[in-house]
């Protein structure tokens, strides 16, 4: 249950150790303790392999679409939007400063990847949030760049695929223009449902805040990883307000579906097959 | 009379204030007193304007907390002619963090939807200090779809420190219901002004804040996380709530700078606080106007125009596609607020 424990932390103003599968041949499972082949784990997708853990690692959101979309055939949308500073946000660092760290940390301009592409022949829209970038936070880029993929959706009449991966919600660097970027989204989400399109979002370790109150609980079908993350407010915040102890296995994807609050839980890789059944199912 | 909370910024203000009552008390009216008292009040109102004209953004959160600011229940009775509370989500309970029902605005009939905070301890502890759980965001989206069938204009008055972050929450779709809320106000085919009456309280806020018109009472304030959050995050204390305050831009004049709001509502001299009929005459104003203004739109129009309204914010730098680079660039005009 290392996930629940794991605390509600947005962007760490302290250098930290890069997230997700580090370099080396062997690496340690957060899932079982094992020490595991990390050659052996990356050919599985960033699952554990050993025996029932089904540990899910963090996957950059490249590899992601690797893994999701058919060989090459993703093109990706948008890239010449970048974030600026409207607020002046100067934490222990200003915004700007922290911006460019992430981005030569992780490699990606923003939080955020959106384009289109095909999964198994199945054309589609597809979104992935990075939860290695400011914690996979919504600012004004990313709140722009899945509305004008959702636009372009609807207008092209293709399905929709969100995979999100932040603990970071709506990004405090950008103040009140973050929040507004969650109704902005639903918005736009809103016209896509109107236009008969299909939706699968889906939660991977962790989607929390302002991305789980947005776009991310709004798919037709809502698909988690297993034992991700998932929830409204910190367990760190809700184990202060409340003064007790969390229930066992409190937001994780399991108790989300416990709760009803997601369709399926699909191990990484079975999300090919999953996700190309519903459209199947759903798309005309 | 003087509110019994007393702020530390308002010290100097509640001295005069006490100085002028006992002015104001003492026998007799010769000329000299009365001179006296004049000039007192002179000063009173130089001194309110100086200090609540520059008040530091930790200062505008405690304005906007004080427990003598008119909440909900108090605009209900002073700007409202009726209400008729309607109770309930029908799925699970009835939260009291939200109020919802019919109100008359003068003779306009209107719903009401209202966070709720309360003013005594027993009421406080009711409605978690307007601290709404999923049920009574369900019983405001509830209440204003019933509102958009009889064609009726929706007045949401936000004021919570945010969504309620307890286990029951969570349990019952704190995040699905306010995702729900977004998407569903920004297509509600009927009239819906949103005002900031005190706290904005992040996605707790939002969560009835999807609106045509959005107005903040001046010394409200309206943000992403609440500032005590914000620092324990990235300040690693909460003691660092003031610098978080400063950074995260969130008092009425900064959301009208940045395109956020229509409108900043002026509060009487020395904040709402003191002058709950004062507030309520200004504010029943400017409703009976925005609500008229909105009403004059055909349905069709009101939904884009809401659409355009939020679908505009946003800043961001957008740099010329690479030559022959990918991607869909139909919509590529650049759109900062």
């Amino acid at each position: 249950m290392s996930s629940v424990e794991k605390p509600e932390v947005q962007a760490s103003p302290r250098p930290r150790r890069k997230r997700g599968v580090p370099e080396g041949l062997w690496m340690r499972c957060e899932g079982c303790g094992a020490t595991v082949f990390k050659k052996k784990i990356d050919e599985h997708m960033g699952v554990c392999t050993e025996a029932g853990c089904n540990y899910h690692f963090y996957v950059p959101a490249m590899k992601r679409i690797e893994q999701l979309l058919d060989q090459d055939s993703f093109e990706e949308w948008h890239t010449e939007l970048s974030s600026l500073d409207p607020l002046g946000f100067v934490d222990r660092r200003p915004y700007p400063e922290r911006l460019r760290e992430e981005q030569a940390r992780t490699g990606l301009k923003e939080a955020c990847i959106v384009g289109r592409g095909y999964l198994r022949g199945r054309p589609l829209v597809c979104a992935v949030t990075d939860s290695a970038f400011i914690m996979g936070s919504m600012g004004s880029v990313v709140g722009e760049k899945l509305t004008r993929s959702i636009e372009q959706a609807t207008r092209l009449l293709l399905p929709l695929v969100i995979v999100s991966g932040s603990g970071g919600g709506a990004r405090m660097h950008e103040g009140i223009l973050s929040l507004m970027q969650m109704g902005k989204v639903c918005a736009a989400l809103g016209r896509y449902h109107d236009a008969g399109g299909l939706f699968v979002s889906v939660l991977t370790n962790p989607t929390m805040g302002g991305v789980a109150a947005s776009f991310a609980s709004l798919g037709d079908i809502i698909f988690a990883e297993p034992k991700a993350l998932v929830g409204f407010a910190g367990p760190r915040v809700v184990k202060a307000t409340v003064k007790a102890e969390l229930p066992e296995g409190f937001q994780t994807s399991e108790f989300m579906l416990a709760h009803g609050f997601i369709d399926r839980i699909v191990s990484r890789p079975q999300l090919r097959t999953e996700i190309a059944r519903v459209i199947d199912y759903c798309v005309r | 009379m003087p509110p019994a909370y007393r702020l530390p910024f308002e010290k100097p203000i509640l001295e005069l204030e006490a100085t002028l009552a006992e002015l104001e008390a003492a026998p007799g009216s010769e000329v000299e007193v009365r001179d006296k008292i004049r000039k007192t009040r002179v000063e009173l109102s130089r001194l309110k304007r100086e200090i609540f004209e520059k008040l530091e953004p930790w200062e505008v959160v405690q304005v906007a907390r004080h427990p003598e600011r008119p909440h909900s229940s108090d605009y209900l009775e002073l700007v409202f002619d009726e209400f008729v509370e309607l109770h309930g989500d029908r799925a699970f309970g009835d939260d009291p963090a939200i109020l919802t029902g019919f109100a008359k605005l003068e003779d306009r009939k209107v719903m009401f939807v209202g966070q709720q905070k309360g003013r005594t301890m027993k009421d406080r502890a009711a409605t978690l200090n307007a601290m709404p759980h999923p049920e009574g965001y369900r019983k405001a989206l509830h209440r204003m779809q019933m509102a958009a069938k009889y064609r009726l204009p929706i007045i949401c008055f936000i004021d919570t420190p945010g969504a309620y972050p307890g286990i029951g929450a969570e349990e019952r779709g704190q995040a699905y219901q306010i995702a729900f809320n977004l998407r569903e106000m920004s297509r509600i085919g009927t009239p819906i002004v949103c005002i900031v009456i005190g706290e904005g309280g992040s996605g707790g806020a939002l969560g009835i804040g999807i609106g045509d018109y959005i107005a903040m009472l001046q010394h409200s304030y309206y943000s992403v996380i609440s500032p005590e959050g914000c620092a324990g995050i990235l300040w690693k204390d909460s003691k660092y709530k003031d610098r978080a305050a400063r950074a995260l831009k969130f008092t009425s004049g900064d959301l009208k700078r940045l395109g956020v709001i229509d409108e900043i509502i002026q509060e009487p001299l020395g904040g709402a606080h003191r002058d709950h009929r004062q507030t309520a005459v200004i504010l029943k104003g400017r409703l009976m106007q925005i609500v008229r203004d909105l009403s004059s739109y055909p349905i069709d129009r009101l939904l884009e125009r809401r659409y355009d309204k939020f679908r505009r914010i946003g800043v961001f730098e957008e740099l010329p596609p690479v030559v022959g680079g990918n991607g869909d660039n139909r919509d590529s005009a650049a759109e900062t607020a």
